[in-house]
């Protein structure tokens, strides 16, 4: 379970995110919606402190990681993350990529790490791309290698932080799809998004974010139904 | 045409023995300077003490020609120090820490022109700050700058001249050397400036073999 206690982020005294507080039990999917600006982003990088908080607590289970900032690297080995823009090792090919924190990390050898990197690409279905540099792929492709990487690392909770902004609306589809996939499957998911019908579809619940703050945390279905905020209503009219 | 090698022709093996002493100033500054600069590369951004120490050296290497160094720390710091180096010792030392500061320099540009979302990637994995540094940045960054990196050294080779200006038998204290015997410069003047271009002209078509084994596209 993933706890933030009044979570603040200040970056040079501008306020990008406040009073934030939410649980994340595990296993479920959440999905943070709102306006651009709103403060999505930086909130999920709180939780793998790639953005060290201001102010405020956050937990995995029984860990608060401001006090423990020598376990980090075990915590964020817990959490795998996939960016907006894919960062793969550009000078690595599609199966280093997935192999290098497998070896690094979780110090595994060489045959090892390339059984589960290999079983990982061709999971999302890359088994023919593992010799391609990342250059040679196409947006989709990278953001499934990118997805692998974190998979192999047999992460608890998956973060998603605009993983199809991107994309185009083909490549959209195929990431969405491995995504899906990963849905339910005893992870906990949290996925920052504007794709507004995916998140309706696999979404447990919605964060809504606007202005530096949390506005609800609802339900997918009562979000989608009846938000309570008069911004949120607005948000959603827009989306039709 | 006034040309005639007979004169100097008894003076050639001494002076291509002066080829010796450049490559191993050269060798000396290359190696020195590499690991050096890879040093001063990385800590020349910290906001510390050896952060401010690296800058101030870097800045003192850039803002003084380098027949000045020499000289300063060859001649002028023993009456100080009481310390008298080795010709070797000092030329060794001043081209190490000169090509440094200009290695340092092309090092960052080539450490700031990587992405930072890829060490992002690498902390959200739990890799630790070594290996983001050494196994992704690095390679990376090299690859990026080579031709400036090759660049300094065979701008390295050509400076390592000024030696003989605190007495260094090098290529051109040879050649001046002869010269001032036999009254003839055309001839070793010519012979020294084809042994430098045939060095670099080595050292440029190894940077390149270089360039296209770091490729990886």
């Amino acid at each position: 379970m993933i706890k933030l206690v009044n979570v603040k982020k200040e970056f040079k005294g501008v306020t990008v995110l406040q009073n934030v507080n939410c649980t994340f039990e595990n296993g479920k999917t959440y999905a943070i919606i709102g306006s651009s600006g709103a403060g999505k982003s930086t909130l999920l990088r709180c939780i793998n402190y790639l953005e060290k908080p201001t102010e405020g607590e956050v937990w995995h289970d029984d860990i608060e990681m401001m006090s423990h900032q020598n376990r980090l690297h075990e915590i964020r080995e817990k959490c795998g993350m996939v960016f907006q823009n894919f960062n793969l090792f550009a000078h690595m090919r599609a199966l280093d990529n997935v192999m290098f924190a497998l070896k690094k990390v979780k110090k595994l050898g060489d045959d090892e790490a390339k059984k589960i990197a290999t079983q990982r690409l061709s999971d999302v279905g890359l088994a023919h791309r593992l010799q391609n540099y990342p250059h040679q792929l196409s947006g989709g492709e990278k953001q499934r290698v990118a997805i692998a990487r974190a998979l192999a690392m047999e992460p608890k909770v998956m973060l998603f932080d605009e993983p199809t902004s991107a994309l185009d609306p083909e490549m959209t589809q195929e990431v969405l799809k491995v995504m899906k996939g990963l849905n339910h499957t005893g992870m906990t998911i949290i996925i920052v998004t504007h794709e507004i019908n995916f998140a309706k579809e696999v979404a447990d619940e919605i964060i809504y974010m606007d202005k530096s703050e949390i506005l609800e945390i609802t339900d997918t279905k009562t979000f989608f139904t009846s938000p309570k905020s008069t911004r949120a209503k607005e948000f959603l009219a827009n989306m039709i | 045409m006034n040309i005639n090698y007979g004169p100097i022709l008894p003076f050639m093996e001494y002076l291509l023995k002066g080829t010796y002493v450049t490559l191993q100033i050269a060798a000396m500054a290359a190696i020195g300077g590499s690991t050096l600069g890879l040093f001063f590369g990385l800590s020349s951004r910290r906001r510390d003490p050896i952060g401010f120490l690296v800058r101030a050296v870097v800045d003192f290497f850039r803002g003084t020609p380098l027949v000045f160094q020499l000289m300063f720390f060859h001649l002028g710091l023993p009456q100080i120090t009481g310390w008298v180096p080795t010709i070797m010792t000092s030329a060794g030392i001043v081209f190490s820490l000169n090509s440094a500061c200009y290695l340092s320099e092309i090092l960052r540009a080539g450490i700031e022109s990587i992405d930072k979302g890829q060490s992002e990637a690498a902390i959200a994995l739990g890799v630790k700050k070594m290996d983001i540094t050494f196994s992704i940045i690095i390679p990376q960054a090299i690859r990026n700058v080579l031709p400036a990196i090759m660049n300094e050294f065979i701008t390295l080779v050509k400076e390592t001249s000024v030696v003989s200006m605190i007495g260094a038998a090098d290529l051109m204290r040879r050649q001046s050397i002869i010269s001032g015997t036999t009254f003839r410069y055309f001839e070793p003047l010519l012979v020294v400036g084809a042994v430098y271009y045939i060095l670099n002209k080595v050292l440029s078509s190894l940077g390149k073999v270089i360039e296209r084994k770091l490729r990886y596209d």
